[in-house]
Order: C-alpha cells, then structure tokens, then sequence
C-alpha cells in the first residue's frame, strides 16, 4: 500500500472518541518497548536454537519460536524499534521540509509559489511505494534507503494541505497589522505563522506516521528494507510465509497484529488530535 | 560505483563488457545526448534491454502485463461492485446493518495489503482449499481462479473506504429535499434511489474511486509478490532487488504514466457526469 499519495484514510469516524485514551497509552507503551526493547526482551533475538525451531506458544517462549528457533516475542520487542524509528525519520523530514515549501511559497507566491507547486504535483504523481522501490533499485536495500525515498514521498502530501493553510493565514488581517507595524518577513513567519500552524501540521504528522508505518513494513515485506537477521516487523511476515504453508503461522501473524493494531492506535490519537486542534476541516486545493 | 557497472547490475564485470555497456548507453556522451538516446528510444517503443535478464524490457513487460490489467481489473471490480452495495444498504439498511458494516469496514481499513494477504494465505493454505495461495495460473477461468487472493488482498482496504464514501454521500442525498419532494410523488423507492440518490452521489463516488483504482496499479507490487503472480508488479520488486535499472526505471514510468491518465480519466467522467464542473473549468 502506497504513501497518502493513494488516498485511502486510516481515519475512523469522530465518534470513537472513548478510544483515543487507551489508544495513547497503548502507543506510549509501544514507544517504551522500542526504547527499553533490550532490558525487555527476554531473549536475545538473533540467538538461534536450530533443535527448538517452530515451538509452539508456552511460558517459556510466549509467542513460541521461528523457523530457526529464534523466540518470537523478543524479536517482536526488538522489531518495535525499527518500525517506529522509519516512520518517525519519514515524519519529521517531510513535515519540515513541507511546511518551509509550504510557507515559502504561500508567502512569496508569483512564480517562486507555481514553481513549488508544480515541482510537488510531478512528485505528487509517484506513488510513496513506487518511488520507493525505484530508489533501492539505484541506492540497495536497507534502512537509510526506503525511509529516504518515503520522507521525499511524503513531502507534497504536507506541503499541499500546509501551503493551502498558509495561503488562508496569510491573507488574514493580523498579518497585513503586523506588516503595516514594520516587521520582518522572517518575523512574521517564524513567530507568527509558524506557530499558528503549528497545530494543522501536527495532525498531518500524526496522521501521516500510520500511512509511513504502513509503507516502511511493505517495502520490508517486499524484502527491499532491512535484509535479514534483522528483526523487523514487515521482514518478519515475509520470513514467516513459507512456515505457515508448513502450519507454523506464529511469526507471520504475530507480527501482523504489531503492526495493526500500532497502526490503529496511532491513528486513533491522531484522529483526536484532529478533532481537537480542528484540523478537520478539508484541506483546500 | 560507476554507472556501467550499476548498469550491469551492481557487479563488477570485466573491462571488455564494461566497455561494451559505455559504447551501448553511450554513456561517454553529454549528458542532453545520453537522455535524447534514452528519450527517442522510449518514444519508438524500445525502452531498452534488461541487463541482467538479457532480455528486452518490452518482451518482460508483454509477458507479465495481462496478469496484471486482470488483476487490477478484478480487485478494481470487486471495490466498487462490492464498496458500492455495502455502502448504499449501510445508508439505506437501518441502524444495525448499518452498524454492522461500519464494524467490517474499520477492520478492513486497518489492515494494509500484505496484512490481508497473509491472512488469506493462511486460511486458503491450512484449512480452506478452495483457491490457490501461489502462482498466476494458464488459460483465462484458471488465471480468475489464481488471481481471486491476491485481487482480495488487494481491494479490502479500499473497498471499505468506498464504501464509507458511498453511505456518507447517500445520506447526505437521502436528506435532500428533491428526494423527499420525489417521494412525495409517490415514485416507487427503487426508482427513487436510482434516478434521484444514487444519479446525485455518483460524482464524488467516482472519483475516490478511480484515484483508487489508479493507486491499484501501484499497489499490485505487494499483492503479486506476496501471491507469486508474474505481474509487472512482482517484475518491479524483483527488478529492484536484483538492481536491473533499465526494467525498474521503464517500469516506474509506466506506472506513473498510467497513475496520472487514470486520474485525468476520471476528470472527464466526473465532468460528464455532472456538466457543471466541465463549465466551471475544473477540467
């Protein structure tokens, strides 16, 4: 599934607002595992155990053991630290580079705005996973690579719905108050107009980091990310597809549910992020 | 690296290919005379030769393209036939029902395409047999019958949100007071949701869903490689792994191309649809 560039919203109706609560503990939770992930696990994830290799859900092994007798729940742990690491990267590269494009254009517009835009309409036509593959075809797999090509995906995502805010901000009376009082550009911008959209991208951000999220683990899954041993979230239900045609489906699903439901809960807090920031409103072409 | 060796697939080859790659993509030309060869010779229809599967692009691509049109035409076909229904019976079908499909659309949203794939591998690998979980299958009955997991995997997501769209849109026209000056009428209920509700609804539907079916193309790179189908898709991914850059660069382009003619499709259809936005300029 590609970047925000296929439109297809992770965003569940306004109304499950009694889950946003334990969406964002579960999400601090989350977060704490990735820090602390080696305290944590109980194993070390790369030890193998060739002679307990498949063993099934137990005290000892929660989640059981991988096709090379790896246990499940510690490279679950440890795979929490990539997979929230990616998105992140993704997230705070395009967000600051969107909103200076954004910003930028909306406040100098004539040609230095229609070139901005039109530049972001032809990255605009890439989809996030395509660009993606066509980069680790040029750079190889890896880390660096996909989140690379994903935070330049993301780019004209945040920096459309940014410089349509920032259009709509600029043409408000206060800016014209502060100009007409003889400020800077510059200080406009930085001390007012960034703060007040400060809000808007934030939403954008948190919304986008479960699209980001959703990429990262398919360009794994497609075995253009992380390459094995490592202990990723999207590598593993690739690893684990020829054990569940054995009848071992453990680490394909377990690691499925990871990403879901992380997904999921990071969604929720950023769907009540919208609501309360009212960034809710559509974005204007 | 340089660019020959990048070109012959990451490897370090010996110097007489080497140089047979720099005399081939005249790579000791300018740089405008390297992209005029490149362009021209796209433009005539050869994109190039794969370095490493010693075949031309075109013939890797004619191979692998009908699996995947079928794909996309398939997954394209269960999104909306099947988005559309459940969103209008949703809109239509009373609290329950309603409440039922809000249920199934959340849990499909949530679940990305290699998620979904997964899943069916395992149900149709372990305890149903009723498709196949591998493979692209021959002849056009067993090709349906290969593509039908995949073309699942692939819509489930995007049926929902079609569907969220079809039932936020149907309501809002159920509201309308033309619907309820048609009821008045007394026009039978069927014909009210045709003519009136669904001829109203259609625009917006029909451009979430050709965006949608246009990512599709995108898309199918997950679906095929998770389902082995030899589709221009799994060619992508797997060009890429093996860095064959003339297939992933003809490629890329192709899907791209097809992205932004989709769209511009679904301009002209939504401006025939509705004449207004065709006089507004939107088109």
């Amino acid at each position: 599934m590609s970047a925000m560039s296929i439109p297809m919203p992770l965003r569940k109706p306004a109304a499950k607002r009694g889950a946003a609560p334990v969406a964002g503990l579960f999400c601090a939770l989350i977060v704490l595992v990735a820090i602390f992930a080696p305290w944590i696990a109980p194993y070390d994830p790369d030890a193998l155990d060739p002679l307990n290799a498949h063993a099934p859900l137990s005290a000892r092994h929660l989640l059981g053991t991988d096709d090379l007798g790896r246990d499940l729940f510690s490279r679950l742990i440890h795979g929490a630290r990539t997979s929230l690491a990616g998105p992140l990267i993704v997230i705070l590269a395009a967000g600051t580079a969107g909103a200076i494009l954004a910003i930028t254009a909306a406040w100098f517009g004539g040609w230095f705005d229609a070139l901005i835009s039109r530049t972001l309409d032809v990255l605009f036509a890439f989809p996030g996973l395509v660009l993606a593959i066509t980069v680790a075809a040029l750079f190889g797999s890896g880390f660096v690579t996909p989140v690379a090509a994903l935070s330049l995906a993301f780019v004209p995502v945040i920096a459309r719905v940014m410089r349509a805010a920032a259009l709509r901000e600029r043409n408000l009376p206060y800016i014209e108050a502060l100009r007409v009082q003889g400020f800077s550009g510059w200080h406009i911008c930085v001390r007012h107009l960034v703060p007040n959209l400060a809000p808007l991208l934030m939403v954008q951000a948190a919304i986008g980091f479960g699209y980001a999220m959703i990429d990262l683990a398919s360009i794994s899954f497609l075995g253009l990310g992380l390459q094995p041993p490592a202990a990723d979230w999207g590598l593993m239900i690739a690893n684990g597809q020829p054990s569940i045609l054995a009848g071992f489906p453990q680490q394909s699903i377990a690691a499925a549910v990871a990403v879901v439901i992380t997904v999921v809960a990071f969604t929720a807090v950023a769907e009540r992020l919208a609501t309360r920031f009212g960034g809710d409103h559509a974005p204007v072409r | 690296m340089t660019r020959a060796s990048l070109l012959a697939g990451g490897h370090q080859p010996d110097p007489a290919a080497l140089a047979e790659i720099r005399a081939r993509y005249h790579l000791d030309d300018p740089f405008p005379v390297q992209y005029w060869h490149w362009l021209s010779g796209l433009l005539s229809g050869d994109p190039g030769t794969s370095m490493v599967l010693k075949e031309p692009v075109t013939a890797l691509i004619g191979a692998r393209i009908g699996n995947t049109v079928l794909l996309v035409a398939y997954a394209g076909l269960l999104i909306l036939l099947l988005g559309v229904t459940a969103g209008v019976v949703a809109a239509v079908g009373g609290r329950r029902v309603d409440q039922a499909l809000t249920v199934i659309t959340t849990v499909l949203m949530a679940a990305p395409a290699f998620v979904a794939a997964i899943l069916l591998i395992w149900l149709f690998a372990t305890t149903l047999s009723w498709f196949p979980v591998y493979g692209s299958g021959t002849g056009f009955t067993d090709r349906i019958h290969h593509l039908t997991l995949p073309a699942l995997a692939l819509s489930g997501g995007y049926l929902a949100y079609v569907s969220r769209i079809t039932r936020t849109e149907v309501r809002a026209e159920l509201a309308a007071d033309h619907v309820a000056a048609a009821r008045v009428r007394g026009l039978p209920r069927w014909t009210v949701l045709r003519r009136h509700v669904l001829r109203n609804a259609a625009p917006p539907i029909v451009a979430v869903s050709g965006v949608t079916v246009a990512g599709l193309f995108a898309a199918t790179a997950v679906a095929e490689q998770a389902f082995g189908v030899a589709g221009l898709g799994s060619l992508l991914v797997q060009s890429a792994a093996r860095q064959d850059m003339v297939v992933v660069q003809a490629l890329s382009l192709l899907l791209v191309t097809v992205f932004v003619l989709v769209n511009m499709l679904v301009d002209v259809l939504n401006a025939v649809l509705d004449p207004r936005l065709a006089r507004a300029g939107a088109v």
